[in-house]
């Protein structure tokens, strides 16, 4: 049957199961949003490209799904490459579809003609430009199959509006052939028996679970390894969840904002197991006087990270759902007791300095914030949040015990994410309970997808820890350029306003005795409601490695007298 | 150290520009780059010559092997291989040097392959050294021009047509996804 190649896009889209898609219609990409009326496919109008991006990713993060986005080409393509950034860094599955000016007029500077492959060639995990209507087909197939599998990353599609409109035969490809794309399976039997004899010899073994274990949906494997081994386990940002908070083995995240006994174990340990992580500036610290005493065995599927950043013993290439499955079995029941009370030890020393149990004072702090959101939402909500101190804050209070329920902008650190992220995880259930901490910088970098998320329906609870300032860069202007506080006071608008312009019940929060009420009117209020909370201008996220500092060199919160009352 | 990398790419457009673009991406430095047909028309041959020590010529090696049109990349520097670079050099020749440079020229299996009234085309194939031993040579003469290809090397012997994951030893190969080259 002759179809045109927008037709045999969506085809393609149909096969291979995507149900929403986020996305601007153009003059390049009018072909594809014309066929689009033809399918059962629900599209959702953003207000700016980068909040399809987002939402997209979010959707991706949150389903394991490949996340959709589509925008036209020029500034449409071109407002996408943050989105396509923050996915790649995160290896987040999201395909990218953008309209590509007429194959004749390329190179030409056409009207809103971009060289979109060519922008996107460092941001994508690999990315194609579509000149006719017969490679249509077969460049979807391969695009969601790149995108989903091995290490999954983003991947863009730039169809040329001759495409769009030409007929062809559609023929479905049975299978992708890429000769260049093969994605180790798993580590041999001689590398596994190694790592079970590292794992049995060590005396302070740590796991440092990473995004991987999510990604790969491996964190049922690893709670088993560290449970039979008797193994801690760090987490690193975007590796918070695979661990339930509450299980006693778990300490928490590393790393620059990590806690100070998580990052003390790994600084003594003899064994870092590091499970699909990358070993980050943001949580090695200085790389020299990092785990000096750790032999270290690493899993990761993309060799290119493997001695990267940190030299290890023993590699381990692989996914890793596929890898822990085949090395249990080596692996034998172990008690680590007095390593655990040594940990146990600096976890005391870490309650007495922390801000959770410092009494009331009539201050309202993002921590007590989040920490009450915590409890109204029975820990059980998805956090999606913008970056900086916010974003910190809602990894250290609010505990998760299930995985894919931190949605956070961890490699890129990209402000604006939480709210268009938001909605893309509505869209994976809309049963969810989602919630969006924000910060008064994050949330203007995106907020015209208010108009979105009323468009939608979608009932999202979005919070945000006004502090009136870029409140990570004024903490470090205050920790390390003498309280000089270049261009971070935000004069922000009146955010309930502007809630109640998009007709979302909000209201705004100054004193710690309305924060109850506040939540109980949120979680009973149908819909988006926004939460305007001012808090404590001058706050710091604490314990802080500096960057570039050793990872045991942690900045912290001075001990406070608790008050006699 | 030099590091020669043998990298086997799709013949498709634009993946020059990918594995360029991966060399100022991750910041490394190219010696040479060599591209050319293989007997395959739909696999061309890469060459690649970098300066780096052993841990950054490993992840030239591991980057370039995470491009999808990338089929498959060899680091030959500690293995037997024939490498290979051919140079044309335009030598101001006046009529009574002409011998002396032809002779200079066959010394190192070179050859003339054009004359002028006032210069010479050498045209010369051999490792880098010689080349350059010869250019050093013809210098007094007056190098006009000089053109030269990079590096191009092959293993010798047998050859394996085994992927294999860059850095992971044995851990790294499948031997069910033996290439198939015919």
């Amino acid at each position: 049957m002759e179809l045109s190649g927008a037709e045999i896009l969506w085809e393609c889209l149909m096969r291979e199961g995507v149900e929403v898609v986020f996305g601007i219609p153009g003059g390049a990409n009018m072909p594809i949003y014309d066929a689009m009326l033809k399918y059962p496919v629900h599209h959702v109008l953003v207000r700016h490209e980068q909040g399809a991006a987002h939402m997209a990713d979010g959707y991706a993060r949150a389903s394991g799904k490949v996340g959709v986005a589509m925008a036209t080409s020029g500034p449409g393509a071109t407002n996408l490459v943050t989105g396509i950034a923050t996915a790649m860094m995160d290896s987040s599955p999201v395909v990218f579809i953008t309209g590509q000016v007429h194959a004749h007029l390329i190179g030409g500077d056409a009207f809103q003609e971009t060289d979109v492959t060519g922008i996107t060639l460092p941001i994508t995990k690999h990315n194609y430009l579509v000149t006719r209507a017969e490679e249509i087909a077969q460049v979807v197939r391969e695009a969601f199959y790149i995108a989903r599998t091995g290490r999954p990353g983003p991947v863009l599609i730039d169809i040329c509006k001759n495409a769009q409109i030409q007929k062809t035969e559609f023929v479905y490809p049975e299978k992708v052939e890429l000769p260049g794309y093969k994605p180790p399976r798993t580590a041999p039997a001689a590398e596994l028996k190694k790592a079970a004899q590292m794992i049995k010899e060590a005396r302070r073994p740590v796991i440092l679970a990473g995004h991987g274990l999510l990604i790969s949906r491996a964190y049922r494997e690893m709670q088993e390894l560290a449970h039979r081994a008797h193994i801690p386990v760090a987490m690193t940002l975007l590796g918070i969840g695979s661990m339930p908070a509450s299980d006693p083995l778990n300490l928490g995240m590393m790393g620059m904002h990590g806690e100070a006994y998580c990052n003390l174990a790994i600084q003594n340990a003899d064994l870092l197991i590091a499970l699909g992580m990358r070993f980050d500036d943001r949580v090695t610290g200085n790389l020299k006087t990092y785990a000096p005493h750790a032999r270290k065995i690493h899993v990761e599927i993309d060799p290119s990270e493997v001695h990267k950043n940190v030299v290890v013993d023993l590699p381990l290439f692989g996914d890793l759902k596929a890898v822990l499955t085949d090395l249990l079995p080596y692996i034998e029941e172990a008690r680590h007791d007095e390593w655990f009370e040594q940990i146990e030890e600096w976890r005391t020393d870490s309650d007495s300095r922390d801000i959770i149990y410092w009494p009331d004072d009539g201050k309202l702090y993002t921590a007590h914030v989040i920490r009450s959101i915590w409890e109204a939402t029975q820990g059980k909500a998805t956090l999606t949040t913008g970056v900086g101190q916010h974003q910190m804050w809602g990894a250290q209070y609010y505990p998760f015990e299930e995985p894919y329920r931190f949605i956070t902008s961890g490699g890129a650190g990209t402000m604006g994410f939480g709210v268009p992220a938001a909605l893309g995880v509505w869209f994976t259930d809309k049963s969810r309970d989602v919630w969006v901490i924000d910060g008064d910088g994050s949330f203007q970098m995106t907020q015209a997808e208010l108009s979105t998320i009323v468009q939608e329906g979608a009932s999202i609870k979005i919070a945000i820890m006004n502090n009136h300032f870029l409140g990570m860069v004024r903490q470090w202007q205050e920790f390390f350029f003498d309280s000089r506080y270049a261009a971070t006071p935000l004069h922000g608008p009146d955010f309930v306003k502007i809630a109640e312009a998009h007709g979302i019940p909000a209201r705004r929060i100054t004193k710690p005795e309305e924060v109850k009420d506040a939540l109980q009117f949120a979680n009973q209020t149908r819909g988006p409601v926004l939460l305007d909370f001012f808090v404590e201008m001058e706050e710091a996220v604490y314990p802080m490695v500096p960057a570039g500092a050793d990872l045991h060199d942690m900045i912290r919160r001075p001990v406070r007298e608790k008050s006699a009352a | 150290m030099q590091h020669t990398l043998i990298a086997l790419v799709e013949n498709k457009p634009g993946v020059l520009n990918r594995v360029a673009s991966l060399f100022r991406r991750r910041n490394f430095n190219i010696e040479s780059l060599n591209v050319g047909h293989t007997d395959r028309k739909d696999i061309s041959r890469m060459t690649i010559v970098i300066n780096s020590d052993e841990v950054d010529a490993r992840k030239v090696e591991a980057n370039l092997y995470k491009l999808v049109n990338v089929i498959d990349v060899h680091d030959v520097s500690t293995q037997p291989a024939v490498i290979r670079d051919l140079a044309l050099i335009k030598v101001k020749a006046a009529l009574d040097q002409r011998a002396e440079i032809a002779n200079l020229a066959s010394i190192f299996r070179g050859r003339i392959v054009d004359v002028a009234a006032d210069s010479v085309i050498v045209e010369i194939t051999g490792t880098e050294d010689k080349i350059e031993s010869l250019v050093e040579l013809l210098r007094p003469f007056g190098i006009l021009e000089m053109v030269r290809t990079g590096q191009v090397a092959m293993l010798r012997g047998g050859y394996e047509p085994v992927r294999h994951t860059p850095g992971a030893g044995s851990n790294g190969h499948h031997p069910e996804d033996v290439l198939e080259l015919d």
